[in-house]
């Protein structure tokens, strides 16, 4: 499946990785889907990181995700994905973030190079686990 | 009591598309139960192997986490909602999480590691958070696996597609007879399991490429390379070095040894060892070379062995160092090794930035090798009868093979003598050439028709299908 993301959340993705550096950055893909499965990312919404013990972990918890996906389905929106930092990382998902991801969601990292935001790459779960695939990922540029 | 339970997006794909189920039970557990039962493919997603609910699974009965009621036992009553509710967690790899616990039971197992200072309890926990990738379930694989699981490697994921056959046992020690037939994977879980319980494996039955080797290599810490080729050697150390994970290396042949540990950050990779691989055919494998059966054990033990240093943090590792391994002479010998500034993948200018073929790099499939006439076991035992004496069977294979079987009336000529011994042959009779399998008698044939004679054919599946198909009782190996 694509998932498809307008250059400038992109460009606003790779600013809220590089703010929260050392630290990861987490937050939602809000968007639709079409009828083949694509997946179109319409705007961010960023989430609160309630792992403050981590630098290098994110929690987005149960109650505030409620919260967002009831906000976000009033505006006629749903949650398609996620995104987070890698700081000085590869952008492909760790031993925990497979043994943490749910199916069918895209898990969009960006990596982030000391400080700079450098690559970023999307990911879905195996239906039948333990592996992450590599997604195609459409950044469109602004008309 | 019908209670509804609300379907997330991410898991309407097990629920047949449906957001919401009515379903029956007492609790909160039972409904779950009965979910789980009816549609099977998402028990991997919501709950562990021992059945408890995944850390970040939330139920929510109406409005409030079951957490805060009775768990799993809270009662529902008719008309009640059970929201799953995911939590989203992940974070960036190689960061010192918090080690995992040991139970009694495992400070019992494990407690002549817990006597040593540079294992003790912390090792331990190590070696149980630990996630080792063995690429074979073979003659290295075996003796390797068999020592991370004893260990308390808490997860070993292997790689491997082939069934176990009787001519892996005399080597291949974790499997057995028993499991002749079955899957390398499924017979190595079994035992490993056996010997471990406590042990997590994850099996991909698969022949590891270019198209999946990043993502399941990406999955581990180390990898541990017990293959048998050339292409899948390279494969994984270019893997390796994209993905900064060491290899521990090893390799064998009839009574020699290698092994050793690439790590790209630190040291060479094994192309800083071999830029180009040796042409195909020139180093036979084991199946048509041999190899003595505890070789694999001790090679096999010693990346074991390098395995758990790196994990624990022990000693001195094999990274620039190769060690080779005499069996005949018991001698072992250390070669130092350097990295190559010029090395395309891990030096100054690197020109390999992502994997390639590596069958076409090893040569394979692209020069194809020579392809001559042959005929099928059953026609030459026809032919055989009708003509008798006229046709001369030549028997390619080395002394030691023809002692096992061979068939009557054919004569030995080793083909490395073949070119000195031509003059033996008539060149005006029909010859057919066969040995073990097929491809020496191959060769075989190449150099009688360049030698110049014409009429020339090589058995087909050689004397194992021989033995197979035409003569019964006949020993195979």
């Amino acid at each position: 499946m694509t998932l498809r993301l307008p250059e400038t959340l992109l460009d606003e993705i790779r600013r809220h990785g590089a703010s929260a550096y050392p630290a990861e950055c987490c937050g939602v893909l809000a968007g639709r889907v079409d009828p083949e499965g694509g997946k179109d990312v319409l705007r961010l919404a960023p989430a609160i990181n309630r792992r403050t013990d981590d630098p290098h972990r994110y929690l987005i918890a149960p109650d505030d995700l409620r919260q967002l996906d009831s906000e976000l389905r009033s505006e006629g929106l749903e949650i398609v994905g996620y995104y987070h930092s890698h700081p000085d990382h590869p952008a492909r998902p760790s031993a925990f973030d497979t043994e943490h991801a749910w199916p069918w969601y895209s898990y969009l990292i960006v990596r982030i190079d000391r400080g700079a935001a450098a690559d970023a790459a999307s990911w879905v779960l195996d239906d039948e686990r333990p592996l992450m695939h590599p997604e195609s990922l459409e950044v469109l540029s602004e008309v | 009591m019908p209670v509804t339970v609300t379907i997330p997006t991410p898991l309407r794909g097990f629920t047949g598309g449906r957001d919401a189920v009515e379903l029956e039970g007492a609790t909160v557990g039972e409904v779950i139960d009965e979910l789980l039962s009816a549609h099977g493919g998402l028990k991997r997603h919501l709950v562990q192997d021992d059945g408890r609910l995944r850390n970040f699974v939330n139920l929510y009965l109406n409005d409030t986490d079951i957490r805060q009621l009775e768990s799993t036992s809270t009662p529902v009553r008719e008309g009640d909602i059970l929201t799953i509710v995911p939590s989203i967690a992940g974070g960036s790899p190689a960061v010192e999480t918090e080690l995992p616990k040991l139970s009694h039971a495992e400070v019992l197992r494990y407690s002549r590691h817990l006597l040593l200072p540079e294992v003790g309890v912390e090792g331990q926990r190590k070696l149980k958070a630990a996630r080792v990738l063995t690429i074979g379930a073979g003659g290295l694989g075996s003796p390797l696996s068999l020592y991370l699981a004893a260990a308390g490697v808490g997860t070993i994921g292997i790689v491997d597609f082939d069934v176990v056959d009787l001519t892996n046992l005399q080597r291949q020690i974790v499997h057995g007879t028993s499991t002749l037939g079955r899957s390398k994977l499924e017979s190595a879980k079994a035992r490993l399991t056996d010997l471990n319980p406590n042990l997590n494996v994850e099996t991909y039955e698969t022949r590891l490429s270019s198209e999946n080797a990043l993502e399941i290599l990406g999955e581990y810490d180390i990898v541990v390379d017990g293959t048998d080729n050339f292409p899948t050697r390279y494969l994984v150390n270019d893997a390796c070095v994209l993905l900064d994970k060491p290899n521990v290396y090893g390799s064998i042949f009839r009574f020699e040894g290698q092994a050793s540990v690439f790590y790209a950050k630190e040291g060479p990779c094994y192309r800083c060892l071999y830029s180009e691989p040796p042409p195909p055919g020139l180093v036979p494998s084991c199946a048509e070379g041999g190899v003595l059966g505890v070789l694999p054990g001790i090679i096999g033990s010693i990346q074991a062995l390098e395995t758990i240093k790196w994990i624990i943090g022990a000693g001195d590792s094999l990274v620039g160092r190769l060690v080779l391994f005499d069996a005949l002479k018991l001698r072992f010998r250390e070669l130092k090794l350097r990295k190559d500034p010029s090395c395309p993948l891990c030096g100054e200018h690197p020109t390999i930035r992502e994997l390639i073929d590596y069958e076409a790099f090893c040569g394979i499939g692209a020069a194809p090798a020579y392809q001559g006439p042959e005929v099928i076991v059953e026609e030459l035992r026809q032919e055989r009868t009708d003509k008798g004496e006229e046709l001369v069977l030549i028997d390619v294979r080395e002394p030691h093979e023809w002692e096992i079987a061979h068939i009557n009336g054919a004569r030995l000529i080793p083909l490395g003598q073949l070119p000195d011994r031509l003059s033996e042959l008539d060149g005006h009779s029909e010859i057919v050439t066969y040995c073990h399998k097929g491809s020496r008698s191959m060769k075989a044939l190449e150099i009688l028709r360049g030698a110049g004679f014409g009429k020339v054919r090589s058995l087909a599946g050689g004397i194992d299908a021989w033995a197979e198909r035409v003569e019964e009782g006949m020993a195979r190996y």
